[in-house]
């Protein structure tokens, strides 16, 4: 009797959570339906939608008028290029807070979260136009900078919590050993980190690879990346929703693939530790 | 090579001074065990040492040369830890490799050395496996084999059989020992079991908070402790004592008797008392018997048949009698 009721609530659960995600993805999913029908027939009722003919015309129109490759690559460097340059003072700052913290250790740390409680658009007159006098603005370097900066909190967050887990006796005798601070790092700690660090890595080329306010504000064509390419179709002279799907999913789809094959990673990234 | 001098060495942690200035010889060559109870400095001290605590004053000496500032890895120390600390993501030759790789040497050397610290330690067959892949002594190992390719002034050991059973626990203790006569290299190793310190050292440092109780050979504490403290920490089972009107009767406050000389008689004796628990290990039989000065442990060699309830006799062998007065100094 118990395992019948137990079955049944399973299957509840099932329905429920397939259904959570469903919703969760239904506008991707439209975005991607729309993106294969022709402008007349994007605009009709969700019915019509699904029964009209399917087509590439708009693959084909976003291709001509745009360079998306071009756009593919300023955001393959500047989401890598900023995550790994995180990365590089990340591990070390990480690495000084969990194995030699200090009285103050743990408000530095709530100091640098606090900086990502701050509404962007507060700074964006300051940076913009110190971008202005050092040439950066619509460069590839400047949004590097900008968005490492942007990550940064959330990766010695990530990189001090997996630290915590690592005994701190490994590292003393890696120092009884003759490793000397670089050594330790580089041969020890790195290599104990790695799934780590590579769920930190991701996690933040998916941030950087959909964050649209500094990439919009600080760019205009030649540094550019996939989010200036989609709100280039987002036009003041109405939309035209097939050709923006198509933007979209041509958009999307690296990082949704990236994302797919690297789950396992991801949810543990987004655990923060939690599970071991 | 191999003399460690401590001189005047404190440690702080904040307000707290867990070692107050302790001075120690440990000459070259020698087994020293500290031992004591937990929380009483004898990790930290090690660590000292090791160079991976900063000392909050005085000054430790590596052959004559003033190590007290050195980094760890400029003492020509090799250190074992309780957990093995081996490098997880690497194998078995790796990890024995690292110290050698650190120091630069060449390819030749580290694989003789690995070569030999595998065949001292039976690893030769293990040395592509890693950590995970092997057994709590083998792990052990491996952190010694790590230890011995660096050919260290000294090897510090930091409770580094507690994380084994029992049975493996005797047979590393041992081998630990061979290991200490083959090489002849100062070894200082802690430890809470007092008997691991008496079957290893060569000296023995009984630490309580901070303070070293006394320093001397296992039988020199056996039979001379200088303090009540010493006498109940050496020694399995404790040393029994006795205080009032008995004691006084040897003009001392306290009189302590370990349970190894007592005489058990079921018709006389000096105490009368009566058996609450009996241990029977064949070898020796393990009274504790219920009398006017509280409960005395009695160990007797092979089987005694006397068991729970039993009336029974117990006379101390005088001549085996310790006294501590009032502040429990050896009298």
């Amino acid at each position: 009797m118990a395992r019948k009721t137990s079955n049944r609530r399973k299957l509840v659960m099932t329905i429920l959570a397939w259904s959570v995600g469903f919703v969760i993805f239904f506008p991707i999913l439209w975005t991607i339906i729309l993106s294969f029908k022709t402008e007349g027939d994007a605009i009709k009722t969700p019915l019509q939608v699904l029964t009209s003919h399917w087509t590439f015309e708009s693959y084909t129109l976003v291709q001509e008028r745009s360079n998306y490759f071009r756009h593919f690559m300023n955001s393959v460097v500047i989401s890598f290029g900023s995550v790994i340059l995180a990365l590089i003072i990340g591990i070390p700052s990480a690495w000084a807070m969990a194995f030699v913290p200090g009285k103050r250790t743990k408000d530095v740390l709530m100091w640098m979260l606090s900086t990502k409680m701050m509404p962007a658009v507060g700074v964006l007159v300051p940076i913009y136009l110190m971008f202005r006098d050092w040439g950066l603005l619509d460069t590839r370097t400047g949004l590097i900078i900008v968005l490492c900066l942007m990550n940064l909190p959330i990766v010695i967050w990530m990189l001090y919590t997996y630290f915590k887990e690592i005994p701190s006796e490994i590292l003393e005798a890696a120092r009884m050993d003759g490793a000397g601070l670089r050594s330790e790092i580089l041969y020890v700690l790195t290599p104990m980190a790695i799934p780590g660090i590579a769920s930190t890595l991701l996690l933040n080329v998916i941030l950087s690879w959909n964050e649209a306010f500094w990439t919009l504000n600080l760019t205009a064509a030649k540094a550019a990346p996939l989010t200036a390419f989609i709100a280039a179709y987002s036009s003041p002279e109405g939309l035209f929703y097939a050709k923006l799907s198509a933007a979209s999913t041509l958009a999307i789809a690296p990082i949704l693939i990236l994302g797919w094959f690297s789950q396992k990673q991801l949810v543990r990234g987004l655990t923060f530790g939690a599970v071991k | 090579m191999g003399q460690i001098e401590l001189k005047g060495v404190t440690k702080r942690f904040g307000d707290v001074e867990v070692i107050p200035p302790l001075d120690l010889h440990i000459g070259e060559g020698e087994f020293v065990v500290f031992v004591g109870p937990s929380g009483c400095g004898k990790s930290t001290l090690l660590r000292l040492i090791a160079g991976l605590e900063d000392v909050s004053g005085g000054h430790i000496e590596i052959d004559g040369q003033d190590a007290t500032d050195l980094p760890p890895a400029k003492r020509s120390l090799a250190m074992v830890f309780q957990s093995y600390a081996l490098y997880p993501h690497m194998s078995v030759r790796k990890n024995i490799a690292f110290p050698l790789k650190m120091a630069k040497a060449d390819q030749a050397t580290i694989d003789a050395k690995i070569e030999n610290a595998a065949r001292i330690l039976n690893l030769t067959d293990y040395l592509h496996r890693r950590p995970g892949q092997l057994s709590g002594g083998q792990r052990q190992r491996v952190a010694i084999g790590r230890a011995i390719v660096r050919e260290p002034a000294a090897f510090l050991f930091d409770e580094p059989l507690s994380n084994l059973d029992a049975a493996l626990r005797v047979n590393m203790r041992l081998e630990i020992s061979e290991l200490h006569q083959k090489l002849k290299t100062t070894m200082v190793y802690v430890t809470h079991d007092q008997v691991e310190a008496m079957t290893m050292a060569d000296k023995i440092v009984v630490l309580h908070a901070g303070v070293i109780e006394q320093v001397g050979s296992p039988l020199e504490l056996y039979r001379s402790p200088r303090n009540k403290f010493v006498a109940g920490f050496i020694g399995s089972p404790k040393m029994n004592f006795v205080e009032g009107p008995e004691a006084a009767k040897h003009n001392a406050h306290t009189i302590g008797i370990r349970p190894e000389h007592i005489n058990v008689s079921a018709t006389e004796g000096a105490w009368k008392g009566t058996v609450g628990v009996s241990e029977h290990l064949g070898s020796d039989t393990f009274l504790h018997v219920d009398t006017e000065f509280g409960l005395i442990n009695v160990r007797g060699d092979g089987e005694i048949d006397l068991h729970s309830g039993d009336s029974v006799w117990l006379s101390p062998d005088l001549s085996q009698l310790h006294k501590f007065d009032a502040a429990g100094l050896a009298i």
